[in-house]
């Protein structure tokens, strides 16, 4: 399915593919662990990118299908730990859309590794920078998304008109 | 039709930003991004000249959104949302990209860095385009302050808040205010005793008229929003009527019972009815139900018979209290490491091996030698050994510095030459007196006779086969030699640590905590007090090891926290709730169970479900379950997060 994609060369020689993820994280907690992982100058790839909410429990189904869709090979969601929720129990709603989530992918015929839901806390930045290190490897050895992601382009219902929508799953 | 006009601006952050993204090729990326009618590069868009450029070109360009790259949001927001509204333009027509803690910080490559960057960039112009202008809220606020843990942070924090006229709850869990530090002897670098500085604020918090003192109580449960706290306080029955009892002490005297004493660190004894030390606040006793003989077998009351004033009250209840804070403040302190848990210091099997807060009962005037720093059998030592962090600077328990414990040795060692004839073996790593005037005690203490320093790590402590004594093995660092030093008494200076139920505590009052588990502060060096929970602030030990000096100043900067939300007596609430779009709602109904909030209820004669600003948060868990899409959270709708996705993920 590598044929697909096209080579995005880095400019100054970057790698030829350079495997791209969609963090969505909330706001109070993981977000927060991101910014922690700036300030001690820890290191992960360039091709992870976050996008904020206030809570994980914002996350829709269709903002993970949305990520693939344009592009993404991996997708990423950041809750705090259970228990922390600043929100009292928004991660917890985030835990059980998992299983949706996992389902809309697999009927896309997207690995489900490909997304991922971690717990960090504001005060793990260390953490954040081991998950997305770990992410981007496993994203790597799966190859591009390249063919589902054009699949996914060309299946209905999935343009900015689904609001809030794949609820239902 | 045309979008609104745009404006980004781009920030070197000094060289933060500028060494690693190509500051000149993202000006002009964001140049060519569809609206953008002007974008500009600047050194540093946070100073004022910075600001003035938004203002001016909010005038200039007639600007209908502003884009700021640089830091993250939860540093400059506030800045730049103020130039804004003060240029001219509603301060959430603003958005942000995090090119520095989320791009320039962490990205090894300048070409990674620079497409990152433009990425960002192309996510917040698309956001920014669908943003649009809201008015923030205010609520009244209740003015009182709650605060819990009556140690020397909480009492420093309720005093300050006191004297400046508002009211105060203190609770505690122990039966006295004072904490911690009631049980030190002497504290460095001055050598006054710690009861002496501290038992006149501990009373002044009782006298004090807007202070209520809840001691033998703990916070049962929080719930609401800075402002308007809903808290649950249950204040445990001490078996005495506080009213009446004149703290005469006849009834401790007279009970038949005894039982190790938590104050004295298990070396006394004390009654099951009891107060904690001599100068406890209140001076009223508790019953400890679990040891009095009455509660076991239902005979005995001599207390109740021998008490003059007859406040014995074994009926009494529970006491629940619920009130409204304005304001929290958590200083519940600190947990000391335990040793035991470590087979090589020989805690708990050689009795002349105790803990630092053991030595201070020692050697404190109210202890239980009246002040003797004498060896379990009773005779004085002759060679004490002090070890420094015990259980801290090593990664098989604790890798932080526990700040206070080379202080504190040095401070023993002094004592021991004092009150004994004992030579003293002072084991340290580095040795770190780092606040005022404390490398002046310790070239004080080490100009003392038979006081040796010995740079290395206690390693173990065992029973000399010979003498029966202890023998300390140490790697003196400095003569390259392995040593065992005979001694007979060994202080362990051990590490402070996270109270066992920080997690609990932490949950209840919605803030969080760090790797080692302490509560987190908002930020390390700029928002010690603070914490991601809104009006909820940490002061002393529960937020990391620290000294007096140091918790005292975050008691009173968190009184001035809390100050800062009961004065203005209203605080501003974020307007980005969600809405229901009637049109949309198909009246499904599954929104509702799913607020933490129950701020979504169901209009019966409409059809559809109804959002209580009031009580909503803006948590958005609402929004991304409803199938027809007619929840919407303002600044954080689908449009502007599928607009942000499409944004991060183009080339």
């Amino acid at each position: 399915m590598t044929e697909n994609v096209t080579a995005k060369g880095g400019q100054g020689g970057g790698p030829a593919w350079e495997p791209k993820v969609v963090a969505i994280f909330c706001n109070w907690c993981s977000y927060t662990g991101a910014d922690l992982a700036g300030i001690s100058r820890l290191k992960y790839p360039a091709g992870l990118r976050i996008v904020r909410v206030m809570c994980s429990g914002r996350v829709s189904p269709a903002f993970v299908l949305k990520a693939f869709h344009e592009g993404a090979d991996g997708v990423l969601v950041g809750g705090c730990h259970p228990g922390d929720c600043h929100y009292l129990e928004g991660n917890y709603k985030t835990l059980k859309r998992k299983l949706v989530f996992e389902r809309l992918l697999e009927q896309f015929g997207i690995e489900k590794t490909r997304f991922r839901l971690e717990w960090i806390s504001g005060g793990e930045g260390d953490k954040f920078a081991r998950v997305a290190n770990e992410l981007i490897k496993e994203i790597e050895a799966l190859g591009p998304l390249g063919s589902v992601a054009e699949r996914l382009r060309q299946a209905d219902g999935l343009s900015l008109r689904a609001e809030g929508g794949a609820g239902s799953a | 039709m045309p979008g609104p006009k745009i404006g980004v601006y781009v920030c070197h952050c000094g060289s933060n930003i500028a060494d690693k993204v190509d500051m000149d090729a993202l000006r002009d990326f964001a140049g060519e991004l569809p609206d953008v009618v002007v974008s500009r590069d600047y050194k540093y868009m946070c100073s004022d000249p910075g600001q003035d450029l938004i203002k001016a070109d909010i005038k200039e360009y007639g600007l209908e959104r502003v884009v700021v790259a640089s830091c993250s949001p939860r540093m400059h927001e506030p800045t730049f949302k103020r130039a804004c509204e003060v240029g001219g333009l509603n301060p959430y027509l603003m958005e942000m990209a995090n090119i520095r803690e989320q791009c320039s910080w962490v990205t090894v490559d300048r070409g990674g860095a620079t497409r990152k960057a433009k990425a960002l960039v192309r996510s917040a112009v698309n956001k920014a385009r669908l943003l649009e202008p809201l008015e923030d809220k205010s609520v009244p606020v209740d003015p009182k302050t709650l605060i819990v843990g009556g140690g020397i942070a909480g009492i420093e924090a309720a005093l300050k808040i006191a004297e400046a006229g508002y009211k105060v709850y203190l609770v505690e869990r122990e039966p006295s205010i004072g904490g911690q530090m009631a049980k030190l002897d002497k504290t460095f670098p001055t050598l006054d005793c710690a009861a002496c500085i501290l038992t006149p604020k501990m009373v002044s918090a009782a006298q004090n008229p807007n202070i209520t003192l809840l001691t033998y109580a703990e916070v049962e449960d929080v719930s609401g929003y800075v402002g308007n706290f809903e808290v649950t306080i249950r204040k445990r029955a001490r078996g005495v009527d506080e009213k009446l009892c004149n703290g005469c002490g006849t009834c401790q005297e007279k009970c038949p019972i005894k039982v190790p004493n938590e104050f004295e660190e298990g070396m006394g004894l004390r009654k099951a009815i009891y107060t904690p030390f001599p100068q406890a606040v209140p001076n009223k006793p508790v019953i400890d139900r679990e040891n009095c003989t009455y509660y076991k077998t239902g005979k005995c009351r001599v207390c109740e018979r021998v008490c003059p004033p007859q406040a014995v009250r074994f009926d009494q209840e529970d006491e629940i209290i619920k009130e409204r804070f304005g304001a929290i403040i958590v200083s519940t302190g600190y947990q000391p490491f335990d040793p035991s848990v470590g087979k090589q210091w020989g805690f708990g099997r050689y009795d002349n091996v105790i803990t630092g807060l053991q030595f201070e009962r020692l050697s404190n005037a109210s202890g239980p030698t009246g002040g003797k720093v004498l060896l379990k059998d009773g005779t004085e030592p002759k060679a004490v050994a002090i070890l420094h962090c015990v259980g801290s600077r090593d990664k098989n328990y604790n890798e932080y510095c526990s700040r206070i414990c080379c202080m504190t040795s040095v401070k023993f060692a002094h004592l021991v030459r004092e009150k004994t004839g004992a030579k003293v073996y002072d084991l340290y790593m580095d040795m770190r007196t780092f606040g005022k005037q404390y490398e002046e005690f310790y070239n004080r203490v080490v100009a003392e006779r038979d006081i040796y320093f010995i740079r290395g790590k206690g390693a173990e402590i065992m029973e000399d086969p010979v003498s029966g004594g202890l023998l300390v093995r140490v790697e003196d660092t400095l003569l390259g030699v392995f040593r065992e030093i005979p001694v007979d008494m060994v202080v362990l200076n051990v590490a402070m640590c996270p109270r066992p139920d920080a997690q609990e505590v932490a949950q209840k009052f919605g803030i969080q905590r760090s790797a080692d588990g302490f509560f987190l502060e908002y930020h390390l060096k700029l928002e010690p007090m603070k914490t991601a929970n809104e009006g909820v602030f940490i002061a002393g030990t529960c937020q990391a090891p620290k000294d007096i000096p140091d918790t005292v100043g975050q008691g009173a900067g968190a009184a001035a926290e809390a100050l800062k939300v009961v004065l203005l007596g209203k605080v501003t609430v974020t307007p980005t709730t969600a809405e229901i779009r009637e049109t949309l709602c198909s009246g499904c109904r599954m929104c509702i169970p799913l607020c933490p909030y129950t701020a979504i209820s169901f209009n019966e004669a409409k059809g559809v479900a109804v959002v209580n600003e009031a009580l909503c948060k803006g948590c958005g868990t609402c929004a991304a379950s409803c199938p027809s899409g007619a929840l919407r959270v303002r600044h954080f709708d689908n449009r502007q997060l599928l607009s942000q996705i499409e944004g991060v993920c183009a080339e």
